[in-house]
């Protein structure tokens, strides 16, 4: 019954072939459930009195909200109650912010404008499900309609509207100073100048609903203890605990999250929205409470894999290798940052593909539109940029002439290849895999070609070197905010280079890692001296907001020497990954200096701020909840930004 | 609101309640006997992961209204086995695995149930036209076909 087929007599001599489960048929362990319909999803637990939520959505792409009249729906038949983002204690959040990573830039129910069609703007409770839905369309909402942007280059455009006042330029920030996600290795328009052929394209992929045929839902019901109990199908539990968590402004410990039976999820259930506003819904009521989108909400306003627009140019030689690659790209993140910009950080290290190219540039843009936003799907930030590379190599092997297959096997990566992104590739295995497919498929490869190994050839001198990288006078491997041209294109005027070698200026980022002593002072809410964070600049003028010609966020350059000794503590600052929420002021942080001590205190009531222990000495008072450094603000459901 | 009394039999068992005025099959099974079998993926009739069986054929419970089905035999996976013995569909899809998530699994079953009563030893093409009206994210249905062949042969007595 089984199509899978074992090749293991490839890379023989790496395994001892003593597995006892692999390759073998077995039963999933949780099949029964599913084949007598006992599986409990999160929809199969019965509460008396249920009451079902819904949603007022928006009608607008971009609107502000003038007023609300919830009124008429507060008399309808069977409402128990209608909410709006008053009723939210803390009404903005971003995803990752449970990672330390992003500004706060989405509130779970909209109140001063609409930035996607679908946004909720306020909810009804009533007994059942059709006295909600009658209700939300009795509830009035007066928009004034903004003008909208729904493309991610457009977005980029000087005079496009702002969707997101948080991140004022359309773009996020990444390092608080980037308007997109770099990656540079060697000297592209070098290597482009003795090219044989240069090839351009464009590719672009729509964005994609994971359609799950269980739609998105959680059901929330207080429970003993002054505790909330939510059954949910959300793909990743201890997200949805700590947002829900910092939402609400209530401790983790009042929330009893019981997930893991997930009707079909490929991403689109990490989102965390169903669950905070479930149970709220059983916060505002005292009931049981549902709250679940219809598929029409799960198609409309369900996260989809983000739309993607990519921009290649290859430089090959006549005899077919490639020798540079230049890609510029434009993520569309919707109307808010979710898992985006992290996505893109895979994609632009991804740009060389499983192939060895010794020059590599790249910039990405995390756009910002009036889409509903993007989120996790399947391989997310790679699976369009590998659909992109791969169309560009059928256009490589068409312009000089060669077997696409061999061809790909002439350029793969082999064990031993330094990667763009500066890591050497091990257990490569994508020549073996063109010639078994080149094998199935009946597509006649050269001797020579067929004769080629991932273990060969890999990790000579050439192929193992990191190269000259061109910077400009600054030191920098190209401009900060590059979205006015949205060019990639690095360096033309470089005056410096870092030199082959070494990791260069601004690829040292990444600080060397003390793996368990690591303290992450911003994320666990210490302040280490500097000013605490002015709230994010927020373009609150009426009618059509237009970017600011200038970026606020600026951070101002600091005089760096051109090259920088490969481990020196000489570091320009901004190479460092500050937090994306810290200060622009803010000092690197000396991280493994401070003594970490892990013996947990005593759990106790919330514990006056002298009563910390000497080491940590916050410059914030805590107020209760973390009780040792890398733990997570929020799952201890205390928000301390 | 309006109440209709009805009654029929689900799984061999006789049911008898009061159901809302206009209440869909599915909601009445889920949430009124508590049979919590036929999911709801969609409630537009798309997906087919309400699916029952109304005396035998398949039908859709979210679009099926509650007071129709009055003295006629529904059956849902819940009445599939008997007792602790399995059914030979499920068999077959566990063996196969032919269920990731599940949550579309009891209105396959349900399909093909309805199948092989009809048509005792089908061909492929007869399988993949039975479940068309169930949709699979999971699976790409290709295990789902292939374990409903050899539930069939088996239930012939067939060797695979």
């Amino acid at each position: 019954m089984s199509s899978v087929e074992f090749r293991k007599d490839l890379f023989a001599n790496e395994r001892d072939d003593t597995l006892k489960e692999i390759g073998k048929p077995t039963i999933r362990q949780d099949i029964l459930g599913h084949v007598t319909g006992r599986t409990p999803f999160y929809d199969d637990h019965l509460f008396d009195g249920l009451l079902h939520m819904r949603a007022v959505r928006s009608p607008h792409h971009h609107a502000q909200i003038r007023s609300i009249d919830t009124s008429a729906a507060e008399r309808m038949p069977g409402v128990r109650r209608v909410a709006t983002a008053k009723d939210v204690p803390h009404n903005l959040n971003t995803l990752l912010s449970l990672i330390g990573f992003g500004r706060d830039d989405e509130p779970l129910c909209a109140h001063d404008k609409v930035r996607y069609l679908g946004e909720a703007v306020a909810w009804v409770i009533a007994d059942t499900e059709r006295q909600a839905r009658d209700a939300c369309a009795a509830v009035r909402v007066d928009y004034s309609v903004l003008p909208h942007v729904l493309d991610p280059e457009e977005a980029l455009q000087p005079n496009a509207p702002v969707v997101n006042e948080v991140y004022p330029n359309n773009t996020f920030d990444y390092h608080n100073t980037y308007d997109h996600q770099k990656l540079r290795f060697g000297d592209v328009n070098a290597a482009f100048a003795r090219a044989d052929h240069v090839i351009e394209a464009e590719y672009q992929m729509s964005p994609i609903e994971q359609a799950p045929i269980e739609t998105c839902g959680a059901i929330a019901a207080p429970e003993t203890n002054d505790r909330y109990v939510c059954h949910t199908n959300t793909q990743a539990l201890f997200f949805s605990l700590g947002t829900t968590a910092k939402l609400l402004d209530i401790a983790s410990s009042r929330l009893h999250f019981i997930g893991g039976t997930v009707g079909g999820g490929f991403g689109g259930k990490v989102d965390s929205v169903v669950e905070p506003t479930a149970v709220l819904g059983a916060m505002l009521t005292g009931r049981p409470v549902k709250f679940a989108w219809d598929r029409y909400e799960e198609m409309q306003v369900g996260a989809p894999r983000g739309a993607e627009r990519w921009r290649l140019k290859d430089g090959l030689t006549r005899d077919g290798k490639i020798i540079a690659r230049e890609l510029t790209g434009f993520f569309d993140s919707g109307a808010y940052m979710r898992l985006s910009p992290y996505a893109i950080i895979k994609g632009t290290g991804h740009v060389p593909g499983p192939y060895f190219i010794p020059n590599v540039a790249s910039n990405v843009f995390c756009c910002i539109t009036n889409r509903t936003p993007a989120t996790a799907m399947r391989g997310f930030g790679i699976t369009a940029v590998d659909f992109a590379i791969e169309c560009q190599m059928d256009r490589g092997a068409e312009a000089v002439g060669m077997n696409p297959i061999e061809f790909r096997i002439l350029n793969a990566y082999r064990d031993g290849d330094m990667k763009a992104h500066r890591r050497k590739a091990k257990n490569t295995a994508l020549i073996e895999c063109c010639q078994v497919a080149a094998g199935k498929a009946n597509w006649p490869i050269s001797a020579e070609a067929a004769a080629q190994s991932s273990l060969t050839g890999g990790g000579t001198p050439e192929r193992v070197a990191i190269p000259e990288t061109v910077i400009d006078s600054e030191g920098r491997i190209g401009e900060r905010r590059a979205g006015r041209t949205s060019s990639t294109s690095p360096a033309k005027n470089g005056t410096g280079r870092v030199p082959a070698g070494t990791h260069g200026v601004a690829v040292s980022g990444a600080p060397v890692q003390n793996p368990d002593m690591q303290i992450d002072a911003e994320r666990i809410g210490h302040r280490m001296g500097a000013e605490p964070v002015s709230a994010p600049p927020v373009a609150a003028a009426p009618g059509v907001p237009v970017r600011p010609a200038a970026a606020p966020s600026y951070q101002a350059p600091q005089p760096t020497p051109p090259i920088a000794a490969p481990s020196g503590p000489a570091t320009p600052s901004y190479a460092q990954p500050a937090p994306p929420t810290s200060a622009p002021a803010q000092a690197p942080t000396p991280a493994p200096a401070q003594p970490a001590s892990y013996a947990p205190q005593p759990a106790s009531p919330p514990t006056p701020p002298a009563a910390q222990p000497a080491p940590y000495a916050p410059a914030q008072p805590f107020s209760r909840g973390v009780k040792r450094p890398g733990s997570s603000p929020f799952t201890s459901g205390i928000r301390r930004r | 609101m309006a109440k209709t009394p009805i009654t029929f039999t689900l799984n061999d068992s006789e049911v008898a309640l009061f159901a809302d005025h206009g209440a869909a099959l599915i909601d009445v099974l889920r949430r009124g006997v508590g049979d919590l079998t036929p999911k709801q993926g969609c409630a537009q009739g798309t997906c087919g992961a309400c699916t029952v069986l109304i005396d035998g054929k398949p039908h859709l419970s979210c679009l099926t209204l509650a007071e129709t089905v009055e003295g006629r035999r529904i059956d849902t996976v819940g009445g599939l086995a008997n007792g602790r013995d399995l059914d030979v569909l499920q068999t077959t899809f566990m063996e196969g695995f032919a269920a990731q998530c599940g949550f579309c699994t009891a209105g396959m079953l349900l399909a093909a149930k309805s199948l092989l009563e009809r048509v005792p030893n089908p061909d492929r093409a007869e399988v993949i036209e039975a479940i068309s009206g169930n949709l699979c994210r999971c699976t790409g249905y290709e295990p789902i076909v292939d374990a409903i062949l050899l539930a069939a042969a088996k239930m012939q007595g067939r060797a695979v």
